[in-house]
């Protein structure tokens, strides 16, 4: 039996305990937000935070997960009102949309330990979310807004 | 652009909650009858060639609720380009409603209802800026119309704005929503009662001052893509697929996965021979209660397959024979002048091979659907570019009505052409069936989609040129050899056909007396399909590249020898070639949509200027140039590059000219132009499928890889080409990516000498 907690709710799960987090997510508590993209770590756009770290949530069995605290893109603010969240809307950042969850759920966990990063700090830490619209330049900016708070 | 904050700020009702409701039934739509609306058009377009044509009718796109909340149907797929909002964007500013009281909901497929709806071809704004305009003009028409006859005044005497009917005598108002009853029940007005906005009045077109109807959603996880349909007693599956194409299962043995702890059912796919179009490809399905389950019982399942015709098809032998065909004359597709005596008798010959490998699309959400089908009907949820196909599709394989068919569209997490072809929902809904009527939701793994995609074509090119001698360019023959797309849909043609070689091999705009394109035999090994700006990815990169080299073997600039090869401002119309008179303009109409060379030159002209084209760098940076015409619409780019000692290269600057006729969205068609840069570098860097055995080499994002942020353009630059209302809105989508190779490997020459004639770049510059 796994029991964790997401987006502050307590769940408890009986079930294939090598059963990644993502799936677990998605198909089991219906939290769609969290997208497969390959399944194997390589592209970010199930990045979820786990005990506040950045995680890929298709490589994360539910065994890890036994009293850890996960929050999806849908519990990163009440509102939808993180300022991760509202540069992304200040910069339209988004074309297809599909991998920004994943993008801003690794922009917020970089944002939550440093303050204020360079640039080459920003690409680095979001050089694991692949978009493949393209959207790098208006996520570096938006970033770097949400950081300064401009 | 400047990447402070964008001037956009407008925010929509939609934003909130729109997809998340997206499989509950019932709508907004107000009763009406259905009358196809007569559209009045000041130009023809391509549009009507299409099933359903366009439809103007605000009884079909337009509600209005008592409360002046005005709902607008958006009939094109959204894949990330933006039509679901422009299109309802164009609509709304006919209408005069003020955006942030305007709703966008999607339509199902229903093509007869709606028009035409395959999101293809770089097509929803060219072929429906008209059409929306007409519908919301004749929307705010009867708005006036029921007002006057409310206020019994002259209708001469009121006036539509900004979500208000005006009495201009009085002053008095209605609001759009107390108006809306006896508005809807009003006849659609005939074109001549419906009078268009002076560009003078637009409030969004052409401003770019409305954000996406999704932002909202997709910022908090909420907006609704295929993948995350979810149905009552809904089952989850994967599919494992012959590994080449054609292969048959000779036999399974599913004991294992039936252990796997939530596997429900194994189920045989039989799969459509070639060419199988739209068809499944046949395969061993797993069942079950979720998706990690599926893949475990996948994972478990012992296949024995018959590899089939193609499992000899390997990627490096067959590009040398493609290298050994062009060696040799082709069919004939355009013949000017004499080029094979005037190359004879040149004073000096150029002559360079260029190729292009197999690519994939790999959309970030990878191809996947729901579906039920029970009773003799079939519903599906699906991220689908044309879902009058799926109707089709899905009519013909299980026999069943049109009327009982129901395909609903879902956002799309990416497109590029991949979601055009729907053989991932007929899957999904042949194990619907299997499983008595339960709905099914197939996901295809990263795996699966690198696998078995319709791939983009490998390309090889010849092309030789013949100088004066006066250093003019005299002749100039272009040889393509490629399997065709036209291969997954009939027996193998076996060389590229006219769609195909008019993307930048018979329109070749060239002033140049003696020219001849050739197109020689290739068998398709793969599904092959069509990827986001098609044959104009190779074609536009031999080109482009080898007008670079004749510059070079000339002493001269690039862009001055491009512009002279271009030559004169004037209507070059392909079809006036001998040999070339099948040229297919897209599919549109040449007299709306000539190729005017002027616009070529223009766009070169400007992007030179924007980005400082002979500027002093930095040692080790180049500039490179290149210009294509592609899905009528103009498309000039300079890259910089900056080359290390070890051979590793980054992007710092990317300037773009497009020419789009007028820019309806110019917000969107920025972030179209700054993708397509990012995407052009993956092709250029990396893309790159192989075979080997029939089978495809690369299994995910490791083996198969696209641009990161890390080392994508460090600024895309966009410079759009003003144009009035009048000159025809044609194609964002597509046209940002063809040049974009070229002008990076043309900037690599300029940094570096190496002249890069195969993509991907790979390691071609480690030293």
């Amino acid at each position: 039996m796994v029991k964790l907690r997401v987006n502050g709710q307590e769940h408890s799960f009986a079930g294939d305990p090598s059963m990644p987090l993502l799936w677990y997510l998605r198909d089991e508590l219906g939290l769609t937000g969290t997208k497969f993209g390959c399944g194997a770590a390589l592209c970010g756009a199930c990045t979820v935070h786990v005990d506040g770290q950045a995680t890929r949530a298709c490589i994360t069995a539910l065994s890890e997960l036994d009293g850890r605290l996960v929050i999806t893109i849908e519990g990163l603010d009440p509102d939808g009102n993180h300022p991760v969240q509202r540069a992304w809307r200040t910069f339209n950042v988004p074309q297809c949309g599909y991998c920004q969850a994943g993008q801003i759920m690794q922009a917020a966990a970089l944002l939550a330990t440093s303050k204020n990063p360079s640039e080459s700090e920003i690409l680095s830490v979001m050089s694991g979310n692949i978009c493949r619209c393209g959207c790098y330049q208006r996520i570096t900016a938006a970033v770097k807004s949400a950081a300064t708070g401009a | 652009m400047t990447m402070s904050a964008i001037h956009v700020a407008i925010e929509n009702v939609s934003r909130r909650g729109f997809l998340r409701g997206m499989l509950a039934t019932g709508g907004l739509i107000l009763a009406a009858e259905f009358v196809p609306g007569r559209a009045a058009l000041a130009y023809a377009t391509g549009a009507a060639k299409f099933p359903g044509g366009v439809v103007a009718d605000p009884h079909v796109f337009v509600s209005i609720d008592p409360s002046g909340i005005v709902t607008i149907i958006a009939h094109r797929a959204e894949m990330g380009t933006g039509s679901r909002t422009s299109l309802p964007m164009v609509v709304a500013d006919e209408l005069d409603a003020d955006w942030a009281k305007v709703k966008v909901r999607q339509s199902p497929g229903d093509e007869k209802k709606y028009g035409n709806q395959n999101t293809d071809g770089s097509r929803s704004m060219r072929h429906f800026i008209q059409p929306m305009r007409q519908c919301g003009a004749a929307a705010r028409r009867m708005l006036e119309i029921a007002a006057a006859a409310r206020w019994n005044v002259d209708i001469a005497e009121v006036e539509a704005k900004n979500h208000e009917i005006i009495h201009k005598p009085s002053g008095r108002k209605l609001g759009y929503g107390d108006l809306a009853a006896a508005a809807s029940a009003l006849p659609t007005p005939p074109p001549d009662q419906i009078k268009l906005k002076d560009e003078a009045a637009f409030r969004y077109l052409g401003k770019g001052n409305v954000q996406i109807v999704d932002l909202f959603d997709i910022t908090t996880g909420r907006a609704g893509y295929g993948i995350d349909a979810r149905l009552p007693g809904m089952k989850y599956a994967v599919v494992a697929r012959p590994p080449v194409l054609g292969g048959k299962l000779v036999s399974h043995n599913a004991t294992a996965a039936m252990k796997v702890p939530g596997v429900e059912k194994v189920v045989v796919i039989d799969g459509t021979p070639p060419p199988s179009k739209f068809q499944p490809i046949g395969g061993v399905a797993v069942i079950a209660a979720n998706t990690w389950a599926a893949i475990r019982g996948r994972d478990a399942l012992v296949l024995h397959w018959d590899g089939g015709a193609h499992d000899g098809y390997d990627s490096a032998a067959y590009k040398a024979q493609l290298e050994e065909t062009a060696g040799k004359p082709g069919k004939v597709v355009r013949n000017d002048g004499d080029a094979e005596q005037a190359l004879t008798t040149a004073a000096k010959t150029v002559s360079a091979q260029y190729y292009v490998p197999n690519l994939a699309h790999a959309p970030m959400e990878p191809p996947n659907a729901t579906a039920r089908l029970a009773d003799g009907k079939c519903e599906v949820w699906a991220p689908v570019q044309s879902p009058g196909e799926v109707q089709d599709e899905l009519v013909d394989k299980f026999k069943l009505k049109r009327e009982d068919v129901t395909v609903n569209v879902t956002l799309l997490g990416g497109g590029f052409g991949r979601k055009s072809k729907c053989d991932y929902v007929l899957e999904a809904a042949l194990l619907s069936q299997a499983m008595d009527g339960a709905p099914v939701k197939l996901v295809w793994t990263r795996e699966d989609d690198l696998h078995n995609d319709y791939f983009h074509a490998p390309s090889f090119e010849r092309l030789d040129a013949g100088i004066d001698g006066q250093g003019h360019v005299v002749a100039w023959r272009h040889r393509v050899v490629a399997p065709t797309i036209r291969s997954i849909f009939v027996a193998d043609p076996k060389r590229e056909q006219a769609g195909e070689l008019s993307q930048g091999v018979i329109d070749v705009p060239f002033a140049i007396p003696n020219l001849r394109c050739e197109a020689g035999e290739a068998e398709a090994h793969s599904r092959i399909g069509w990827f986001r700006s098609v044959r104009n990815i190779p074609h536009a990169f031999a080109v482009q590249s080898f007008v670079a080299e004749i510059a070079h073997t000339l002493g001269r600039d690039p862009k001055d020898m491009l512009l002279e090869l271009i030559g004169p401002p004037r209507i070059f119309d392909p079809r006036k070639s001998q040999g070339a008179a099948g040229y297919t303009n897209y599919g549109e109409p040449f007299e709306t949509f000539p190729f005017d060379t002027g616009r070529l030159r223009r766009v070169v002209e400007v992007v030179a200027e924007q980005a400082g084209w002979g500027r002093q760098l930095p040692a080790g940076h180049g500039l490179g140039i290149a210009a294509h015409r592609s899905f009528v619409s103009y498309a000039a780019t300079v890259v910089e590059v900056a080359v290390d000692n070890k051979g590793k290269f980054t992007v710092p600057r990317v300037d773009t000219a497009i020419d789009c006729g007028f820019a309806a969205n110019p917000e969107r068609i920025r972030s179209q132009i700054e993708g397509a840069a990012v995407m052009g570098l993956a092709i250029a860097k990396y893309g790159e499928i192989t075979f080997k055995n029939g089978r495809a080499q690369q299994n995910n994002f490791d083996g198969f890889q696209v641009a990161r942020i890390d080392e994508s353009p460090v600024i895309t630059h966009v410079h759009i080409i003003p144009a009035s209302i009048k000159v025809p809105a044609s194609g964002v989508g597509e046209p940002g990516l063809p040049p974009f190779a070229p002008a990076l490997c043309n900037a690599i020459f300029a940094a570096t000498g190496k002249r890069i004639r195969q993509l991907p770049i790979g390691d071609q510059l480690a030293s």
